[in-house]
């Protein structure tokens, strides 16, 4: 059977039908059949974390998992997160302490640290590093995210009272 | 008054579509009709290839072609010269070897491309390259740079004696006298090994030919878009404007990316006339260690010579670099090390001696630092040689050598990277250093912490070094700034973008002289359609030249903007004022026109316009540097190293530095941190082993260790020094290599330090913790 | 890097599980949570014919404390659902203690802790773990079952007593005398990379504040994770002082390990961390074996 397979995923909260090649990864399904961008492919063997979405409300990476395992599964990307005009306070907060330099590895922290927070809603810098340690950035020595995380973590928790 | 956007922390323009996922990258573009690429590449070092048959890949469902380089007939040939020989050092020799787009008969390092696939995806086409057969006899291999100089080692290339790539030899004063009557001449073999740039995002390119209109499109995450049009369209016979090279957002470039002449660069444009479709390679991250270029791979025999107060009378190095099998960059690198080697010091006699060394790996090109770090090394490792065996405080013989600020401008009779001799155009070293010390609170570090936590068993030291960078060199770069009806502001220059900020701070330099808001300055970038003269990112020199032309650019249209204005608000030049978007009356508030409308204005459809006026607003301004300016620091840092695993850990990092004239604290900042990040894994994580083979043995992140959020430095403090550069109208001088320079140097001396009871002395970089084990262990 | 084409199965019940592993034999590979496996294959290192996907079994994700004590853990629990585990900690909080440096949070909430100790990696933690407690293990396959004490199920480097018809059910941590304590050391490059060399020690006292029972297992430094006979030898009946676990670490290091020298480290200094890390894991378990009182 590695004949294309018929799977239902749910991404963002829509529905999408399709048929795909058992060995499709994740990553290309959401990047390349879906048009789904944010999501970034930087190695192809888990390390770097920029491929990083949620399935089921945690954080994975979706390079390492086969399109048809997402079958009846749903899935959230950076995609919808928030909007050029409407960030979310997360991507706010990256915005205002300059946590990001090229973008690449962006979406996937992001992705990672949305779970983090809903279960760590007031983190210490020290959990806040250990936390994002699974994902690699070249350009910004990680101080400025580590900050944006903080930041985040108190507008965030302000929203929520 | 104090600039409302220039020198301010203003926010990225460019953020929003970063993190939203709107920004567009190589892989993100897809056309109609799009065919991937994938190479087969070389595991063989070394080989002569006698045949590779692609006749099943061909056959392979999926596959529209496969190409060898015999497919390709006269277009295979060794590639340009990038950067051309330093024929301008008198004496100097060099080899061009220049890299070959496939192998044809004969492979030089393990990953050099053997075929190239086209299929209608990614996945068909790599398994496709497993049908290619390929018969190669395995060749003797050479990497170790000390046997390839030898006489009777294999050749890398077959009509290159002894791998000597090149040797140029450079002497101010006269080392010779200096080591007559120095007290102390120290001699050491210093060894500093391989890094990769690895950058986030690989490398891709997309290719479109139209044979309607005759004109191709080219998306690339290319740091020179202009030399890659140029390049392209030169080897096609085409008018360099019926190619055009658009680089789309690029995550991260660190230099490898500068690159023009790889296979896919080459070959991809000649195969997408040919199948007349468009052709997409994005490279992936295995691909991206072996057969991307990466730096750092020298071994230096160095000397100084000192008088027993401290003071130093020359310093000599001799080194051995590595370019790896092919050298299309020139001597880039290496001419960085030697013009980084002594720059903060007051040396009067410096003989710098590159031996330049062909070897079955990959090829050399910059990687952060580009060189320079290599340089630093070498004399603060011979420094702290010095202080030891002259029984003098580190800090103390640097500080007793550093060159003083009266000497600038400081002729270094040194050639460097740009052709032209090193002069240091402005700095203030020993206030660098001072700040440094008293950021890291050194006295009552080394007079009270320190003693107290190694009487409780600790291992904890503390470094202290200083650094040049040189940055932005020539040639020149050029922006055209245009207003536009909608009253924004356009602003096209010819470099990319790869996270620098390019998009906010050339939108600062404009908004500042136009009176517009940030956020409508609209900045294009590595766009050959829009701006199609300059050389690229590359030493740091993006904000300063690119910068300089954007001003340049502003301020002419600026004139244009008073003058015009003047004429329609009857009123003269001196009494407008531009800002809020309105050319306006001082003291008038009524009597403003908006900048759109007069730029409408200045286009007439009916009349005609004045001799020597041009219509709209716009002006392109070019800005050539007569040598690249210095930027400068020092660094501090405070480790600590566990007794059971020498694990270290950085507790405090200070950087000070000096980049003159800041567009942006905000983004200054962070490209510091960024460059201290790679620092951190060039001294403690990274390393790109080759075996005897000259197979990469970590072609992965599993084995190839990048800093993680929890290997940064506890506490990173950055200090600020500012000699503004009198090279531009601004002050400028580049910041972006900064935090990786000075870093292994520090952190050597601060691991040493920490073992000052065992005395052990390191002379290389970078190290791990079972290297360091040894060192205490074999001292 | 994609990887070669597969055949794909993804059962929905252990019963069609086994039964396709039946039907697959050699052909077949179980994918458990893939952060191994899958790497692997998109290098193409690893190319198996068919894959038996195990994530829709819902069957074998559990925690379940049996009646006479201890654990049992269904093999696709995923990692980071262990490591959250109040019982977990409870019962066998060497496995949270180990937990953080595996990898890092994505790759746990994928991988199982049936898969890691199925895998068999020389390095890897949950097999050493998983030693050092005495674990074990519930084998299953077409029409038959088997138990298999840990000590007897691991091979070589990934290779272990698993058949390629069976699967890896449950695995089960019997309880843990009440005055043990547990320690978990590791050495590694950066947080959640491989280690070069790791200790689970174990160290139960009786009312006297002897050792009754003692369990010092290496990881990292040899084909399989590696149980110290020395640790029992020296210790039991005997008290729990630093020159004991010195003499321990000392006699471990230099004669019962079989380190490497790789790209990362030199054999010696596996040892030498294995030494240091032996004594800093069994004062660790000890104390804490202490704080449990009695």
């Amino acid at each position: 059977m590695s004949a294309p397979i018929k799977i239902k995923v749910k991404v963002n909260g829509v529905d999408y039908e399709r048929t795909v090649e058992p060995r499709l990864l994740l990553s290309d399904f959401l990047r390349h059949d879906l048009e789904l961008t944010s999501t970034h492919v930087g190695c192809e063997h888990g390390m770097c974390g920029a491929c990083t979405v949620l399935m089921d409300g945690v954080a994975v990476r979706s390079c390492l998992v086969f399109a048809v395992q997402a079958n009846e599964h749903a899935i959230e990307t950076a995609d919808g997160l928030g909007t050029e005009t409407a960030l979310h306070p997360l991507q706010q907060a990256f915005m205002e302490e300059h946590a990001l330099q090229c973008g690449f590895c962006t979406p996937g922290f992001l992705m990672s640290i949305i779970p983090f927070l809903r279960d760590n809603p007031r983190p210490t810098d020290e959990q806040i590093r250990e936390a994002i340690d699974g994902n690699l950035c070249r350009c910004t020595g990680y101080e400025n995210i580590v900050r944006a995380v903080k930041k985040a973590s108190v507008t965030m928790a302000g929203k929520a009272k | 008054m104090a600039e409302k956007y220039f020198k301010q922390p203003i926010l990225r323009n460019e953020d929003p579509r970063l993190l939203t996922g709107k920004a567009k990258f190589i892989d993100d573009i897809t056309l109609p009709g799009m065919l991937h690429a994938a190479f087969l590449r070389s595991d063989f070092a070394s080989a002569k290839i006698n045949s590779v048959d692609v006749s099943a890949a061909r056959k392979h469902p999926g596959v529209v072609a496969v190409y060898t380089a015999a497919d390709f007939g006269d277009y295979w040939k060794p590639g340009p010269l990038q950067v051309p020989p330093p024929s301008v050092i008198k004496g100097s020799l060099f080899n061009a070897r220049t890299l070959i787009p496939i192998a044809k008969d004969r492979v030089r390092f393990s990953g050099e491309p053997l075929a190239v696939v086209i299929a209608e995806s990614r996945y068909i086409a790599e398994d496709a390259c497993e049908d290619i057969v390929v018969d190669m006899e395995p060749l003797p291999v050479v990497t170790d740079l000390e046997k390839a100089i030898e006489d009777g080692s294999p050749l890398v290339h077959d009509d290159v004696p002894n791998n000597l790539a090149a040797d140029v030899y450079q002497e101010r004063g006269n080392y010779a006298e200096a080591a007559k009557y120095a007290d102390v001449v120290i001699k050491r073999k210093i060894l500093i090994d391989r890094c990769a740039g690895a950058a986030m995002e690989n490398r891709g390119l997309i290719v479109d030919y139209d044979d309607r209109t005759h004109n191709m499109t080219v998306w690339a995450t290319s740091q020179a878009p202009i030399p890659l049009r140029n390049s392209i369209a030169g080897r096609l016979g085409m008018f360099e404007n019926q190619v055009r090279v658009i680089t789309p957002f690029i995550g991260g470039g660190f230099g490898p990316k500068i690159m023009t002449s790889q296979a896919d660069d080459v070959l991809l444009p000649i195969i997408a006339m040919w199948l007349n479709r468009p052709i997409k390679w994005i490279e992936d991250r295995r691909e991206n260690f072996l057969a991307t270029t990466s730096e750092r791979d020298q071994i230096h025999f160095a000397e100084i010579a000192l008088k027993k107060d401290g003071t130093i009378l020359g310093v000599k190095d001799v080194f051995l670099h590595d370019t790896g099998a092919y050298d299309p960059y020139g001597m880039t690198v290496p001419l960085n090390t030697s013009t980084h080697t002594v720059s903060n010091y007051e040396v009067p006699a410096f003989v710098t001696q590159i031996k330049m060394v062909f070897t079955n790996k990959m090829v050399v090109t910059p990687v952060r630092g580009a060189g320079r770090p290599e340089g630093v090394f070498v004399m603060e490792r011979l420094l702290d040689a010095a202080a030891r065996e002259l029984k003098m405080n580190p800090v103390e013989i640097r500080r007793k050598n550093l060159l003083p600020s009266n000497k600038y401008p400081y002729k270094s009779g040194i050639i460097g990277q740009d052709f032209v001799e090193g002069v240091l155009d402005s700095g203030d070293f020993a206030g660098n250093l001072k700040k440094a010390l008293d950021l890291v609170g050194y006295d009552e570090f080394v007079k009270t912490e320190q003693p107290k936590l190694r009487a409780a068993g600790k291992k904890v030291g503390i470094g202290v070094v200083n650094f040049t960078e040189g940055t932005a060199v020539g040639p020149y770069e050029g922006a055209k700034v245009t207003v536009g009806g909608n009253g924004k502001v356009n602003t096209a220059t010819g470099i990319s973008s790869q996270g620098q900020g390019h998009f906010t701070i050339f939108a600062q330099i404009v908004a500042e002289q136009l009176g517009v808001d940030v956020k409508d300055v609209n900045v294009i970038t590595g766009d050959t359609g829009h701006f199609h003269w300059g050389a690229g990112t590359f030493a740091s020199r993006g904000a300063t030249v690119a910068g300089t032309a954007v001003y340049n650019a502003a301020i002419k249209v600026r004139e244009k903007v008073l003058k015009l204005g003047a004429k329609v608000l009857e009123v003269p030049e001196s009494e407008l004022e531009l800002a809020d978007g309105l050319v306006k009356v001082k003291n008038k508030p009524d009597k403003s026109i908006p900048i759109g409308q007069l730029a409408v204005m200045a286009n007439p459809m009916r009349g005609t316009i004045e001799p020597g006026v041009e219509p709209g607003l716009e002006a392109v301004g070019y800005y050539g540097p007569p040598y690249g300016a210095t930027g400068n620091g020092s660094m501090a840092m405070i480790v600590e190293v566990d007794p059971v695993t020498y694990a270290v850990k950085i507790h405090k990092c200070v950087i000070v530095h000096d980049c003159g004239t800041v567009i942006n604290p905000l983004l200054l900042e962070g490209q510091v941190m960024g460059g201290l990040s790679m620092g951190v894994g060039n001294s403690f994580y990274e390393q790109l082993l080759y075996d005897e083979n000259g197979q990469v043995m970590n072609a992965s992140f599993m084995d190839y260790l990048i800093p993680q959020a929890t290997d940064m430095p506890e506490e990173v403090i950055l200090g600020h020094n500012s000699s503004p550069s009198p090279l531009n109208p601004l002050g400028m001088k580049g910041v972006g290599e900064a935090g990786a320079i000075p870093t292994p140097s520090c952190f050597v001396q601060a691991v040493e330090n920490a073992f000052e009871a065992e005395n052990i002395e390191i002379m290389e970089t970078p190290l791990n913790p079972s290297k360091l084990f040894h060192y205490v262990k074999d001292h | 890097m994609k990887p070669a084409a597969f055949d794909y199965y993804a059962p929905a019940s252990v019963e069609e599980a086994l039964d396709r592993l039946a039907e697959l034999g050699y052909n077949g590979k179980v994918l458990a949570g893939g952060q191994s496996l899958t790497p692997a294959m998109n290098f193409r290192m690893a190319r198996p014919a068919a894959l038996v996907d195990l994530n829709a079994i819902h069957e074998l994700e559990y925690i379940k404390t049996p009646p006479e004590g201890g654990l049992a853990i269904g093999s696709m629990t995923r990692d980071s659902v262990v490591e959250h585990s109040p019982v977990v900690l409870e019962k066998a909080p060497l496995v949270v203690e180990a937990m953080p440096n595996i990898g890092h949070p994505q790759i746990r909430n994928r991988g199982t802790f049936g898969g890691a100790i199925a895998h068999a990696d020389p390095a890897g933690q949950l097999p050493g773990i998983s030693l050092a407690l005495r674990a074990n293990l519930h084998i299953l396959k077409k029409g038959s079952d088997r138990w298999v004490p840990v000590d007897e199920f691991f091979l070589g480097p990934f290779m272990t007593v698993i058949e390629p018809d069976e699967m890896l059910a449950e695995v089960v941590l019997p309880p843990l005398p009440t005055r043990t304590g547990t320690s978990y050391k590791q050495v590694s490059r950066q947080r959640g990379s491989a280690t070069q060399s790791a200790i689970a020690s174990v160290v139960s006292l009786d009312e006297k504040g002897k050792v009754a029972n003692v369990r010092v297992v290496m990881m990292s430094v040899g084909a399989t994770p590696l149980v110290s006979a020395a640790a029992e030898e020296i210790l039991i009946g005997q008290e729990p002082v630093e020159e004991a676990f010195k003499e321990i670490a000392t006699k471990a290091s230099e004669t019962e390990i079989d380190p490497s020298t790789d790209m990362h480290a030199t054999a010696e200094y596996r040892r030498q961390a294995t030494r240091g890390l032996i004594i800093q894991s069994l004062a660790t378990a000890t104390a804490r074996a202490k704080g449990k009182g009695g």
